[in-house]
């Protein structure tokens, strides 16, 4: 934390300081929209996050992280809904079961040497094995989905994540702000270094005696881990889940669009890009429905073009570029 | 001599490889890209839907058989994947695999949500005149739109190993997919031989979302489920291995059949899947890839 800190100069302090106190004070004068929106960036910052441990820093390209989302909300729902086991005892059964499936994907990878769009594809493989899974378990509804019951007496039993829009704006900032204290923490330990230099290059990794699976593995675990809480976030802030949904491809790649938009492989790439990405899906519905366009897709049309320019002009992402234009970072060799 | 029960099976398999000759023409066009441009098309199962469109279109305002609408529409592809590659995509290959997956995905977005406006989200069949046709082989009852198809499909992959085996191009792009600093010290233009690469590997999968039109209703969300079922295909057969991706797409339509028929239809993409990780883990270079030096 301190040296995430000290690694700023005097502007970038001053920027990361005033976003802070920004986000500290916003309900304040924000609509219930707006803080919607709010809540809806902090949460890709937090997933995004967790998804940047393992791709901008380790290099191990997943592209079916909705399968920890996924597992993380239905866990806890489950656990809620059939024994009224509440989110913050059900929080360690949902990462632990998506741990589980991350250590197996890891483990399969690793073990057996799988790589890039390989390992990619394995991840997308689970995923979608798990969505076709969840489908046929009648225990946790099947394709109807599972559904949080809303109950008037419980409402405002913060401690069973039964608040208000207020409570989890708070409790996305919190989460938010914890990753990204997480991630700095990590690229300044050993294991971070350990990642880099396997992102690198993983043969002079190995050769300089680091041992390249079990970095990997811990990647992976710690990545699954933090997507999962990610998880019971969203399904007791939705409070509706659907396999077709959670588990979906979609799901997966508008988790990664921000990081990799802000930038892989940086503490505030993946935070820039939710600010970027999900205000520009907001902004594109109130305009398509300003100018009467109400064919379904014209949004994602122009979300789609804007993608490809946002990665045709800064390919390794908005954040490096930004921070190197506004002078934020300190020089560093 | 055929009890009823075996009939049924036969009947199912015979499906199976028919609908799994056509998912292997689209895998190929993925191989080619794959395999020698090293891009990660993910637009891929979004260009199938835009030429089942593209037919059905052809099909609904002019009347034209997809099985000949087949040839102007992977002409087009074609030429739209040399100027997609010579455009825009040239300065993505070599980059990292994320980045590249970034802009192809924005590609799948563009394209599946303009089919989505123009088209809506429902199904639209093409109702051929001769869909409910069929042949009787001994116990065996077959789709005549299948055999059509799949004799079309058969004949696109024979024109195009034909093309790779043959012709200077052909060669000279098996030679960038082989060695690609050899090839640019010889003098071969790398990068137009991409752009015809490109180009082709629209062209096959324009030609497979023609004849897929035949067998399926065309719908907006196809697009990223035949991406997956591409990649799938590409992988189990091994990269660079054209004759892998069609044995792996005979593989898995008779896998997605008989799992239809055996579980829940529902279920059927589980056993590709299945078999993709069984794959991946056992043989990582494919059924009929080559051993990485």
């Amino acid at each position: 934390m301190i040296s995430l800190w000290g690694d700023m100069n005097r502007r970038g302090q001053v920027v990361v300081a005033l976003a802070l106190l920004l986000l500290l004070v916003a309900p304040l004068g924000a609509t219930r929209y707006v803080l919607s929106v709010l809540t809806l960036i902090l949460y890709f910052v937090y997933v995004g996050q967790a998804w940047n441990l393992m791709m901008g820093y380790a290099g191990q390209l997943s592209l079916g992280h909705a399968l920890y989302v996924g597992l993380g909300g239905y866990v806890s729902a489950a656990l809620w809904v059939h024994f009224g086991i509440g989110p913050w005892l059900g929080v360690f059964p949902a990462v632990a079961v998506a741990a589980a499936f991350g250590a197996a994907i890891g483990w399969l990878g690793f073990r057996f040497g799988i790589e890039g769009v390989y390992f990619a594809l394995l991840t997308i493989a689970f995923a979608e094995f798990t969505r076709i899974g969840f489908d046929h378990i009648g225990f946790v509804g099947g394709a109807g989905g599972l559904f949080i019951p809303y109950e008037e007496q419980r409402l405002g039993q913060w401690w069973n994540l039964r608040g208000s829009q207020l409570f989890f704006y708070y409790l996305a900032f919190a989460l938010a702000a914890a990753a990204v204290l997480l991630t700095a923490l990590l690229a300044r330990s050993r294991l971070g270094y350990q990642w880099i230099a396997i992102r690198e290059d993983e043969t002079a990794a190995r050769a300089l005696g680091i041992d390249v699976f079990r970095a990997k593995l811990k990647a992976v675990l710690i990545s699954s881990s933090m997507t999962a809480i990610g998880g019971v976030f969203y399904a007791f802030y939705y409070n509706s889940l659907f396999p077709a949904q959670l588990f979906d491809m979609g799901r997966s790649i508008e988790l990664i669009l921000g990081p990799i938009v802000g930038g892989t492989g940086t503490v505030f790439g993946p935070v820039v890009g939710a600010f970027i990405l999900t205000p520009l899906g907001e902004i594109l519905i109130s305009v398509t429905e300003h100018l009467g366009i109400n064919a379904p897709g014209a949004k994602a049309v122009f979300f789609g073009l804007t993608l490809m320019t946002i990665i045709y002009l800064v390919p390794t992402g908005v954040w490096p570029w930004l921070s190197r234009k506004l002078g934020l970072a300190r020089r560093r060799p | 001599m055929f009890t009823p029960m075996l009939s049924i099976w036969l009947n199912v398999v015979v499906q199976g490889v028919l609908t799994g000759l056509l998912y292997g023409l689209m895998a190929l066009g993925l191989s080619a890209i794959f395999g020698v441009v090293r891009l990660v098309n993910f637009a891929h199962g979004e260009f199938a839907v835009v030429a089942m469109y593209a037919a059905f279109v052809l099909f609904r305002a002019f009347g034209l058989d997809p099985l000949i609408a087949m040839v102007p529409i992977a002409a087009v592809f074609f030429v739209v994947g040399f100027a997609l590659q010579r455009m825009l995509i040239n300065s993505f290959v070599g980059r990292p695999d994320h980045e590249q997956f970034i802009l192809l995905v924005g590609l799948a977005i563009v394209l599946v949500n303009a089919v989505l406006i123009v088209f809506g989200p429902d199904a639209q069949p093409a109702n051929l005149p001769y869909a409910f046709d069929s042949y009787e082989v001994g116990p065996l009852i077959i789709d005549k739109v299948r055999v059509f198809a799949a004799v079309a499909a058969l004949a696109v992959c024979a024109v195009l190993f034909g093309f790779f085996r043959f012709t200077s191009t052909g060669t000279a792009i098996r030679a960038c997919a082989d060695n690609l600093i050899g090839a640019a010290v010889v003098g071969l233009d790398v990068r137009r031989l991409y752009a015809v690469t490109f180009g082709i590997g629209l062209a096959c999968v324009g030609a497979a979302g023609s004849l897929m039109v035949t067998i399926a209703d065309a719908v907006p969300s196809l697009g990223p489920a035949y991406t997956l079922l591409a990649f799938t295909i590409v992988i189990i057969g091994g990269l660079g291995s054209m004759a892998g991706a069609l044995v792996a797409g005979l593989l898995i339509g008779v896998s997605e059949a008989l799992a239809g028929f055996l579980i829940a239809p529902s279920m059927k993409s589980m056993f590709s899947f299945a078999l993709l990780v069984a794959v991946l883990v056992l043989r990582p270079q494919g059924l009929l890839g080559k051993k990485p030096a």
